[in-house]
């Protein structure tokens, strides 16, 4: 609530008070990955000269300003709190409390580990393809920890960790990568949708889940993930204008890792940022370093706050980077070079946060050791689990297809069932 | 001639139309520098610089409605979908221009140019990446839809839809890409679009089917042929709009006993169309009920149900033997 009214009070002054964000530099803090002009501080001219109704473009009555720059409203800022080596800020640190300090490092630790196990499991065929999160653990784990319950997380593919906090088991994630419908059941009463790999398609769901939100006075918002290859898709432009013109609580959460594949960024949009594009859907935005797990969650925090009291959505661009490959399909040495790779290995946001928490002495040695074994433990628990539930019926294709089956997909199933008694076929693989 | 899987086939195609017509140009997501996710663009950057292959942003609709602008401006556009699973993004450009500009236009505009997208199922790939819908686009007037089978058809079929004046949808059988090689002729070879091919000569009973599902259907008809001492016609439709009828329909009058395969959905598959025009035109010719052996009506489902889920050639023969006890 304070929190709330701190955010409130600040976008009615106007004034941030906070000299340490700044809207020039973006990237990592003291990497100077990319520059922006500081050119969207606005109002448009008409409103000035007309009043608050009078179109932009109308034929002006005033002829004394015949051109003008229009002066535009929505804020796009830039945040960092830890520094490449794990130095922190010591004004913006939120301090978090050391219970949600070490959660979000141990999740950010199981997306790892899982991630390479998966690795492994694909190259041996106990899965099939893998899309690896590696690098981007800090974006994804830190902000999910901000939402309650009740809220709800749209899914792009990217996030184990994610699904993990929000309390998928392990398996279930597993199952999604080994070929498996039961790998996109949420559990029962877990406010998420499943993986989504028609890229960007799930955006306008989340802005639909704001809506009813909204709708039903529910004091709720929701976190919707796209990586930035996304942003280019149709359904992004449509689901963030009706964010915009409903003014709905929901939090764009983009993940630039840089790549699309083989398409870089700057191949993607020339957008200067993606962070920006939020000024032609009449709200904020928010570049941020995602590679820095405190950046993550601050910057999540104000936007799901600002949701909460009516201050409708938020673009959130977290700058990371896809340290593995697109897919274990992908051969990335056929578009990017081995030393941009290393450059951003620096900053892995795992080293980067075990510093931090090391200095605030949340952590030690031993204790580093310990939760490294716990979630090597956990990975392998689940792995287990997989591979006892992997024997599924082929004949489960048919009964989710309807909420009843009518006549006609009946018999179908009854002549699979008679070819597969024919043909013995074993079950699963 | 030289020896190439269908990846190699359809990039030899590709090479030829970008060299011999420099309309032609090449746009997808990452064809250029990553060569397409299944390397049919290999080497055409390259050779044929950035002006000619065309990485795009990931947007299919602009893909296919920048295709529509370029083939105004009298380009030869050939798209490339990712996979047939992200064309309906697309969609409404597909269905709303590309197979109605010629005829709104009254002839003015047509829209000669491909749109190329791996189908089907069998490689244990994600959800979405899986699925054959070939029936949406030939239930689209305006389209054509061609769905080649072996390395040798699939050039020299993509090359004739490249060279044809309206919009082809080229379906390529994933499955097929890397599945065996065939001798593919040096020179530009064209195989006309809209003629099925009697791959198979025989006189009881005709298997037709098209595509990835060619490959357990010729199968079948060896096994049952060999086991019952039964001769076995097979037709490979290679266009499935607009269909062969007459050499469907030929075919049927000689032999009296058909089997439809496919992979995608039973209803409203196009086998559906299939047995109608069979019943249309050869009824009186018929000693059996027609079967179909197809996908069921249901979600293609993910990889670890695939294998059990694809119609096979055991479940083609076992059909065929029903159709020849009738
Ligand atoms: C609609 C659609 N088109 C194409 C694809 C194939 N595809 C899968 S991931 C991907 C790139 C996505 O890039 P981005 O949005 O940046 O996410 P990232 O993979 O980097 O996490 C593409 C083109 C898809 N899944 N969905
Ligand atoms: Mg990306």
């Amino acid at each position: 609530m304070i929190l709330n009214r701190l955010e409130n009070s600040r976008r009615k002054g106007g004034q941030r008070s906070n000299v340490h964000r700044n809207q020039t530099s973006c990237g990592v803090r003291g990497q100077g990955l990319r520059e922006w002009p500081n050119s969207l501080t606005m109002v448009p001219c008409c409103q000035v000269l007309h009043g608050k109704n009078w179109p932009v473009g109308f034929p002006q009555k005033d002829f004394s300003v015949p051109r003008k720059r229009i002066k535009i409203k929505q804020k796009v800022e830039y945040l960092s709190i830890l520094d490449g080596d794990g130095h922190v800020d010591a004004a913006l640190d939120p301090k978090l409390d050391g219970d949600l300090s070490l959660h979000i490092y141990r999740l950010m630790l199981s997306a790892r580990l899982l991630d390479e196990r998966c690795i492994k499991m694909q190259r041996q065929g106990r899965i099939g393809t893998y899309g690896p999160c590696r690098g981007q653990e800090a974006c994804h784990c830190a902000a999910t920890v901000v939402m309650k319950p009740e809220d709800w997380v749209v899914h792009a593919f990217r996030e184990p960790g994610s699904f993990y906090h929000r309390g998928w088991p392990l398996e279930t994630v597993l199952k999604f990568w080994g070929g498996y419908e039961e790998g996109c059941r949420p559990p029962d009463g877990v406010n998420d949708t499943p993986i989504a790999v028609p890229i960007a398609s799930q955006i306008p769901h989340a802005m639909g889940i704001a809506w009813g939100m909204k709708l039903r006075g529910d004091n709720r918002a929701v976190l919707c993930y796209c990586g930035d290859g996304g942003t280019s898709e149709g359904d992004f432009h449509e689901a963030l204008n009706f964010a915009g013109v409903y003014n709905l609580p929901v939090v764009f959460f983009i993940q630039n890792n840089q790549w699309a594949i083989s398409i870089p960024r700057e191949a993607q949009t020339a957008s200067e940022t993606i962070a920006q594009k939020c000024v032609a859907y009449g709200f904020d935005g928010l570049q941020l370093d995602g590679n820095d797990p405190l950046a993550v969650y601050v910057g999540t925090k104000e936007a799901v706050d600002r949701a909460k009291s009516d201050g409708g959505p938020t673009l959130i661009e977290a700058v990371t980077y896809r340290l593995g490959v697109h897919t274990t399909a992908d051969d990335p040495t056929k578009y990017r070079s081995d030393e941009e790779v290393k450059r951003w290995e620096k900053l892995d946001p795992i080293p980067r946060f075990q510093k931090y928490l090391l200095n605030r002495k949340l952590l030690d040695k031993k204790l580093v050791d310990e939760i490294e074994k716990d979630v090597l433990k956990e990975v392998a628990d689940a792995v287990d689990r997989y591979e006892a539930s992997r024997d599924v019926d082929p004949l489960e294709c048919f009964p989710h297809t309807y909420a009843e089956l009518p006549d006609e997909l009946i018999e179908q199933k009854e002549e699979f069932r008679a070819a597969l008694e024919r043909e013995n076929v074993g079950m699963g693989h | 001639m030289a020896l190439m899987n269908m990846v190699g086939a359809i990039n030899r195609a590709l090479d030829d139309a970008l060299r011999d017509d420099d309309k032609v140009v090449l746009l997808g997501q990452d064809i250029g520098q990553d060569e397409g996710v299944f390397r049919v663009t290999a080497d055409l950057l390259a050779r044929y610089g950035d002006k000619r292959v065309l990485d795009t942003p990931l947007a299919e609709g602009a893909i296919v409605g920048g295709a529509v602008g370029l083939a105004l401006y009298g380009l030869k556009p050939v798209s490339e979908m990712q996979f047939s699973g992200f064309a309906y993004q697309a969609y409404h450009q597909i269905e709303q221009h590309v197979a109605r500009f010629r005829n709104r236009t009254r002839g003015r505009f047509g829209m000669s140019m491909v749109i190329r997208m791996p189908y089907g199922g069998g490689i244990r790939a994600v959800e979405h990446h899986s699925e054959s819908r070939e029936t949406i686009y030939a239930h689209t007037p305006g389209l054509k839809m061609v769905i080649p089978s072996t390395p040798r058809n699939a050039r020299a079929l993509l090359l004739a839809s490249i060279y044809d004046p309206d919009p082809v949808i080229f379906y390529e059988p994933k499955a097929v890409y890397r599945a065996f090689k065939e001798e593919v002729p040096d020179d530009p070879e064209q195989m006309p679009i809209g003629k099925a091919e009697v791959v198979r000569e025989g006189r009881d009973l005709t298997l037709i089917s098209y595509g990835a599902m060619m490959r357990p259907t010729l199968e079948a008809a060896e096994d049952v042929a060999d086991a019952d001492g039964v001769s076995i016609e097979v037709v490979d439709l290679l266009t499935v709009s607009p269909l062969d009828t007459a050499t469907i329909t030929d075919s049927v009058a000689k032999t009296g006993r058909a089997v439809m395969i496919h992979e995608g959905p039973r209803t409203c598959g196009i086998g559906a169309e299939v047995v109608a025009r069979i019943v249309e035109k050869s009824l009186m010719h018929l000693e059996a009920p027609i079967r179909r052996v197809t996908g069921y009506d249901v979600q293609f489902p993910y990889f670890a149900r695939e294998r059990a889920f694809l119609p096979n050639a055991d479940r083609i023969a076992h059909a065929a033997r029903e159709v020849l006890a009738f």
